[in-house]
């Protein structure tokens, strides 16, 4: 393998953020934490006395999970914030735009003119 | 790449590879796209005026396995990144090629899902309970198939030795896409699958 003047740079790109990231371990302990929050969430459709705060439990281990990864995987948690601002930004368009039409549809239909 | 990647580190304003920032801001535009598909399946709900509905056609624990194995495909993608970035060649070619081999069961489960589907009389044209899952779910998975042809383009660049520590950004670039991919399903198995 050749390393060009160019690709000893990168190199040097890619060993600062490899100590920058997590290590094999903390991936395992997230997976792990991935798994257990995904049993509880197919376990919370199944508890009859869950029923109540069936939505907000689902939604909040679904939020969990989400996070982790984004942090995590996608290693946000520790790249710079530019990225982070990037994602979010449209991400919580979307959020809204979703929360929004549930909101118009489905919540407050008599104010709907459709 | 490489070379563009080390200059765009060095000599953009913000300091950052101009590649991950363009990526970044398309992941972006995708959690836009999404969105507006989740609102439309969403917005839907429960107006389908013939069935099948969706508790006539959900397998939970086949879905269940599924999102499993996507989650278990991000570990793997993230191992594959480490492996490249580490120079472990060995390393490399298996966490790449086990990403990519999860991926493909996973459309397994969803082709067989969606084959399913059409025996038991649900089609995009049946109701709209049909065409917004399979909008939904068909986009994500020409997503995941995306997300494989990919993988197994640098799979092959790491059996022929062409991957090393000096790509590692496209490697990352590959897993943001993944990972994005992954989490899309997240909410998905949730807002589809378990809020019925």
């Amino acid at each position: 393998m050749s390393f060009e003047p160019g690709r000893a740079e990168t190199t040097k790109v890619a060993a600062a953020e490899e100590h920058a990231h997590p290590g094999t371990r903390t991936y395992l302990r997230i997976a792990l934490i991935l798994t257990v929050l995904t049993a509880a969430e197919v376990a919370v459709i199944h508890i009859p006395a869950l029923e109540a705060v069936m939505v907000p439990v689902l939604l909040v281990l679904t939020v969990a999970k989400f996070s982790l990864v984004v942090m995590y995987y996608m290693h946000l948690k520790f790249d710079s914030r530019i990225f982070t601002g990037v994602f979010v930004a449209p991400l919580t368009l979307a959020v809204g735009v979703i929360i929004s039409l549930i909101l118009l549809f489905k919540v407050l239909p008599k104010y709907n003119p459709w | 790449m490489s070379h563009a990647a080390a200059a765009d580190a060095h000599h953009t304003s913000t300091g950052l590879p101009t590649w991950k920032i363009g990526f970044w801001t398309f992941i972006g535009s995708e959690s836009l796209f999404f969105g507006t598909l989740i609102s439309t399946y969403m917005v839907y709900k429960g107006r389908s005026l013939v069935g099948p509905y969706p508790p006539d056609v959900f397998s939970i624990p086949l879905t269940t396995l599924s999102t499993f194995v996507l989650l278990m495909s991000s570990l793997l993608m993230v191992l594959a990144l480490n492996a490249v970035q580490r120079g472990d060649r060995r390393g490399s070619i298996l966490w790449l090629f086990g990403t990519a081999f999860f991926g493909a069961i996973f459309l397994g489960c969803q082709a067989y899902e969606f084959t399913h589907f059409y025996h038991v009389g649900l089609t995009l044209q049946t109701n709209l309970f049909g065409s917004s899952f399979f909008i939904l779910t068909g986009f994500h998975g020409a997503h995941v198939m995306v997300g494989i042809v990919w993988l197994l383009i640098l799979w092959v660049m790491a059996l022929r030795g062409q991957l090393g520590p000096q790509d590692a950004l496209k490697v990352e670039i590959a897993g943001l896409y993944w990972h994005f991919v992954d989490v899309v399903w997240i909410a998905i198995f949730t807002l589809v699958y378990l809020l019925q």
